[in-house]
């Protein structure tokens, strides 16, 4: 009898344990040891667990287009780390295509500007361009909220998150913004390597690769982040459509062909490349920059130097890069739980 | 005595408290030149200064950071949080920018046309009522694409649009003008925002008192959109939305805000 007694009381305790365990592994926001400070106003917007989990919600939610087949999810696939792998151009709301590769969710906390072509400087305004563009979500937010408050879930959400059941565009974008900011990607072989993290060390060829990285890349894609957030012309022959980039936004001369330098984070999911996704491989990435970069107005200068176009890329150069790239790959950032669709 | 009490009270201007609030507006009276506005007017057309016949169906504009000035100089500027109106020609009771300013007489108000850069690039909890990007996304006064919002909307139609790119590929001779532009988040861009000056001494100056409701009635002369100083014809330039040439039409907006009357 006072044995039993004893295991019961053994049990609880247990059970207390796990439930503190459960609830103390929600960390809110946190800056990765070899990153800089986060460019996202945090102090508008404190990361709250209910907050998060309202926003993985609402972004995972098909009642933000106009049909309610569409979600933010659709184009912004996990596995793919938040991108839509194997389109050129996102495919949105009935089979209609848009005109630009979809960009990844992730690391958007130190993101200064948004978009390919720049336009939208707020992460918390960004959500509004995807659901009302005609060939991605074609819904407008007046709707997306009224479907929200008719959605039995989201009052309690809501209010857990927000102190009250009340939905507003703040609240609804606020929420957004939490769960795409906790789309950090901090774990490759990479950052393990920069943190000095499990011993973990570049293979020669990888060492080799990184070398070649900073005397060829990374005066564009800087570290940590794999990208210095400016626009820039990297001579993409122009498209079809003649897409002018950053210009659209700034009307400024100098901007025209210029597009958001990205990030080489997460390379391995994320093809195809360029703004347009016109590269299937990095080998096609490559030869852009080895042979094929076209001295179009603005042209960076970088990409221009002792007149030469481009940046000369060996056989040797591509096998070692590519190694070095391998190791930005995040496996953890693509399969974790708390970021997929519950 | 109780009576020229009275008036004398009624006449002398009371001392500037700012913390003694009494109700003030501005009425925003649409016109178009010598006539009232009517929507859609098909039967009987505006005419421009380049001899173009027009209709009118939609005129949207954000009117904000209202100001008051007296004979001597003194000025009040209205909480910038109760600054903000979104004057809407379809619906009357859109048309007064209603606020509180201290009792006094005021021979000058000015205000904005648009919305100011600081607000336009606040945190979003602060952007509310009709600066709520969603509020009325159908009418369309934010930009989402280049986040901003759009200051001034005037859209109709006109015989003298092309069929083509140039002018309306759908057919329906349909003009947008849809202007905005706050200067810029980070790169200097083009700036429409524009802050208007009236005086009131000629049509009658403003005496803002507890007990009664001082408006200033200001006509808003939309054909001055194609006749101000940098006039244009529709059919060289039917839609104007973020570009360059918005700025020729928007410096002819100010030109648009003529005072009438005041109802004190």
């Amino acid at each position: 009898m006072v044995l039993a007694g004893f295991a019961a009381f053994m049990y609880a305790c247990k059970k207390e344990d796990a439930i503190k365990q459960t609830v103390s592994t929600f960390l809110g926001f946190q800056t990765p040891a070899n990153f800089p400070d986060p460019v996202y106003k945090l102090e508008n917007n404190k990361v709250t667990e209910a907050g998060f989990i309202l926003g993985r919600n609402l972004f995972y939610e098909p009642r933000l287009s106009r049909n309610n087949t569409i979600s933010c999810g659709s184009c912004h696939i996990q596995s793919s780390a938040f991108t839509q792998h194997g389109h050129d151009v996102s495919h949105g709301i009935d089979d209609r295509l848009g005109t630009r590769n979809s960009p990844p969710i992730m690391n958007l906390a130190w993101n200064k500007a948004f978009m390919w072509g720049g336009g939208v400087f707020d992460l918390d305004l960004q959500p509004i361009v995807p659901i009302t563009a005609h060939e991605e979500m074609d819904e407008s937010l007046d709707n997306v909220m009224a479907k929200l408050r008719q959605t039995a879930k989201y009052s309690g959400m809501f209010k857990e998150a927000f102190g009250s059941e009340e939905i507003t565009t703040a609240r609804f974008m606020k929420a957004l913004s939490q769960f795409m900011i906790m789309c950090v990607s901090a774990n490759s072989k990479y950052d393990k390597v920069m943190r000095k993290e499990q011993n973990a060390t570049f293979t020669a060829t990888e060492q080799a690769g990184y070398d070649l990285f900073k005397a060829k890349c990374s005066s564009c894609h800087s570290e940590p982040l794999f990208t210095d957030g400016s626009f820039r012309n990297n001579g993409l022959a122009p498209s079809a459509i003649n897409d002018l980039g950053l210009y659209a936004a700034t009307l400024i001369g100098t901007d025209r062909y210029k597009f958001k330098v990205p990030s080489l984070r997460n390379l391995t999911y994320t093809a195809p490349y360029m703004h347009d996704g016109r590269f299937l491989t990095l080998n096609g990435v490559f030869d852009h920059y080895n042979s094929e970069v076209q001295a179009t107005a603005n042209l960076d200068p970088i990409l221009q130097q002792n007149g030469i176009h481009g940046i000369s890329l060996s056989t040797d150069d591509r096998s070692k890069l590519t190694a070095f790239l391998k190791t930005l790959d995040d496996a953890d950032f693509v399969t974790r739980k708390d970021l997929s669709e519950q | 005595m109780v009576l020229s009490g009275c008036a004398k009270k009624d006449n002398v201007a009371p001392e500037f408290n700012e913390q003694n609030l009494a109700p003030f507006s501005i009425e925003f009276d649409n016109i178009v030149g010598e006539r009232t506005l009517t929507f859609n007017n098909n039967g009987s057309l505006y005419t421009n200064g380049s001899g173009e016949k027009f209709s009118i169906s939609k005129v949207q504009y954000f009117i904000s950071n209202i100001k008051v000035t007296k004979a001597d100089g003194t000025s009040y500027t209205v909480n910038q949080d109760d600054s903000y109106f979104l004057i809407k020609a379809e619906d009357r009771n859109t048309r007064f920018a209603k606020v509180n300013v201290p009792e006094g007489d005021y021979t000058k108000v000015s205000f904005t046309l648009g919305v100011d850069s600081l607000r336009s690039t606040m945190d979003l909890s602060k952007r509310t009522g009709v600066l709520d990007p969603a509020g009325g996304m159908d009418d369309g006064m934010y930009w989402g694409w280049n986040a901003g919002y759009i200051f001034f909307k005037m859209e109709g139609n006109s015989n003298v649009i092309s069929d083509d790119v140039n002018g309306d590929p759908t057919g329906k001779k349909q003009f947008k003008y849809h202007i905005g532009g706050f200067g810029g988040y980070s790169a200097k861009t083009i700036n429409n925002i524009k802050v208007i000056t009236v005086d009131l001494t000629a049509g009658g100056i403003s005496k803002v008192r507890k007990d009664r409701s001082s408006n200033v009635h200001l006509f808003v002369d939309l054909m001055k959109v194609f006749n101000g100083k940098n006039g244009f014809s529709i059919a060289a330039h039917p839609n104007v939305m973020f570009s360059e040439y918005s700025v020729n039409i928007a410096n002819n907006l100010p030109e648009m805000f003529k005072h009438d009357h005041t109802e004190n």
